[in-house]
């Protein structure tokens, strides 16, 4: 059989397709076999860009009217599984919506699914993905076994999105079915919280704080920091669990991966749960006061002094030019 | 109102993480606690049910050895009681039949308005089964609380978005997982922690549920290769006697970020 046919989930923000999106897309060209976006939503706005990173076709299920993906998603993607266009693999974004939409097929499938994946190889009729654990410092590579569909899920970033110079994708209708009491969630309101500055996961610099800031009210010098610098703010676990600053801004294992050119971590001490989604970053400078701290295993710069000394010196030192 | 709170106990993440070389998979041996991601749920379906005036808090949690250490401190902290399914056949279990056997251990309960878990486990971070489980019990499901109010029989939830968060709601019941760090885990009492100890903890077995268990042989996926990463070598280390701060400006000049 080998992996003929591949569906990549595909989601839209803005207008376009995801950063996400398109990688998985483009890695899905390179391992043979056809290619498919599926998007919960309006698929014909984006079936040209889709197109053009690989999907020959595009499944789409139209406004889902306010209900949440998870269950629409899956409910869809059965229907068009039991139609007779079922996939060998189904390649989903690591993100709030691809997750949920994954789980729900996995229970409708009855398969497995991994999730947390940096890579994917095939091997004759075998998928391999890889996945980082202890902070990124070990890769366990899992195969499946039985049969397809196989359900994986890729952190952001995994993979470098480029263009493959096709046509837009053929829009195919891929209909809700009645979902019953499990599609009963519905968004009633969408709250957009002010940002400026480029996104976390797309900044070139990220300032990002931890425990180390010692109090809440001292996270506006990462916040300065990030806005001279042209980058994005991030916090570690500690400091979002404490209610410093929301989720969203949550760089780590169970936040958003980050690969910015510059990384600069003030008090944060490095756990492995962190330090799994920033050490890709090119250049990586600490400022922590603790010598010890496993931060500095990574830094290109690391400087063991009082970050509420050292801050506001390199502020002060960068208005001045 | 009766809200159940799926727990999981964790080797403590405080100590380096091992794999056993013989299954690849993260040692789960000695003492395991309550996961720091749940305590969040066992706070909020504390709150849920305090505000509600009736109904209680119950726990379920999955563990091959018997391990009770972490479930006896969400019931110090107030729940009235739990279900382990405690098995060694599920070693090795894939998500979807943690979520089966969970699921299965929710009807066992029965009766409850609404299922909460935290997004994610700290130790193997799938980030699933929440929503696995309300597929298996057939019910709605809001992910990424960051806040969780229940009113007349519809489950209202502000949900972590990309670009913020959305208001979600759905009748009950229905499963919601929730973020950390959306309320003050209370800590036990002493009155708490001497409570926990004659609280009921039913054991029972995959078997006991009508779930076969899978463990190794059917979990539909295998561990093919662990491989240590490249190490990311370490940089100049410079103590800070007052000046640290321009070697930053001096390296971001020279990557010409400024």
């Amino acid at each position: 059989m080998g992996i003929d046919n591949i569906w990549v989930f595909s989601q839209e923000a803005g207008g376009e397709p995801t950063s996400a999106t398109l990688e998985l897309l483009t890695k899905a060209r390179t391992l043979g076999g056809s290619v498919s976006a599926f998007v919960v939503g309006d698929g014909a706005a984006i079936a040209s860009t889709l197109g053009e990173y690989g999907a020959a076709k595009v499944y789409s299920t139209g406004d889902l009217g306010g209900a949440l993906p998870g269950a629409a998603g899956a409910g869809a993607m059965q229907a068009v599984i039991a139609g007779g266009d079922s996939p060998d693999l189904v390649m989903f974004p690591q993100s709030y919506e691809g997750r949920d939409v994954m789980s729900r097929l996995s229970v409708k499938l009855d398969r497995t699914l991994l999730t947390n994946n940096v890579d994917i190889a095939v091997d004759g009729d075998a998928v391999k993905v890889t996945t980082p654990v202890f902070g990124g410092e070990t890769m366990v590579t899992t195969t499946f076994t039985g049969e397809g569909p196989f359900l994986a899920a890729f952190r952001p970033k995994s993979f470098e999105p480029e263009a493959g110079g096709a046509g837009a994708g053929e829009v195919v209708a891929a209909s809700v079915p009645d979902l019953g009491a499990s599609g009963a969630a519905k968004v009633t309101a969408v709250h957009v919280e002010e940002s400026t500055g480029p996104k976390l996961d797309e900044a070139a610099v990220v300032v990002a704080g931890g425990r180390g800031l010692g109090e809440s009210d001292k996270f506006e010098m990462v916040d300065q920091l990030a806005k001279m610098l042209g980058g994005a703010a991030g916090a570690s676990r500690a400091i979002v669990d404490a209610g410093w600053v929301p989720y969203s801004m949550q760089v780590g294992q169970t936040g958003k991966v980050v690969k910015p050119n510059v990384y600069i971590a003030a008090g944060i001490s490095g756990a492995t749960q962190h330090m799994v989604g920033m050490k890709g970053s090119k250049h990586i400078i600490a400022i922590n006061k603790d010598a010890e701290a496993p931060i500095f295993g990574v830094a290109d710069l690391g400087i063991v002094g009082d970050v509420h000394k050292v801050m506001p010196k390199l502020i002060e030192a960068l208005q001045a030019r | 109102m009766n809200v159940i709170v799926c727990v999981k106990q964790i080797p403590d993440p405080a100590l380096p993480g091992e794999l056993d070389p013989s299954t690849n998979t993260l040692k789960r041996e000695g003492k395991l606690i309550l996961d720091e991601s749940d305590s969040y749920g066992v706070e909020m379906a504390l709150q849920l049910v305090d505000t509600a005036g009736d109904g209680e808090v119950s726990l379920i949690s999955m563990a091959p050895n018997g391990e009770v250490s972490g479930l006896r401190t969400a019931l110090a902290m107030g729940a009235a009681k739990a279900v382990l399914v405690s098995d060694p056949e599920l070693a090795g279990s894939d998500a979807l039949t943690t979520a089966k056997v969970l699921a299965a251990a929710a009807q066992k309960l029965g009766d409850a308005d609404l299922i909460l878990a935290a997004t994610e486990s700290s130790d193997g971070y799938t980030g699933t089964v929440p929503e696995q489980m309300a597929e298996v019990l057939g019910m709605p499901s809001i992910t990424f609380a960051k806040s969780v109010a229940v009113e007349g029989g519809v489950v209202k939830v502000a949900r972590q978005t990309e670009a913020g968060y959305d208001e979600v709601e759905c009748p009950t019941p229905a499963v919601v997982s929730v973020t950390a760090g959306v309320v003050e885990p209370r800590y036990p009492s002493f009155k708490g922690i001497m409570a926990a100890k004659s609280k009921p903890v039913e054991e029972c077995t995959a078997a006991d549920l009508g779930i076969t268990p899978v463990g190794w042989g059917g979990a539909n996926q295998q561990i093919v290769s662990v491989e240590q990463a490249p190490a990311r070598e370490a940089g100049e280390v410079v103590e800070d006697e007052g000046e640290a701060h321009l070697k930053i400006v001096e390296f971001l000049e020279g990557l010409k970020v400024i």
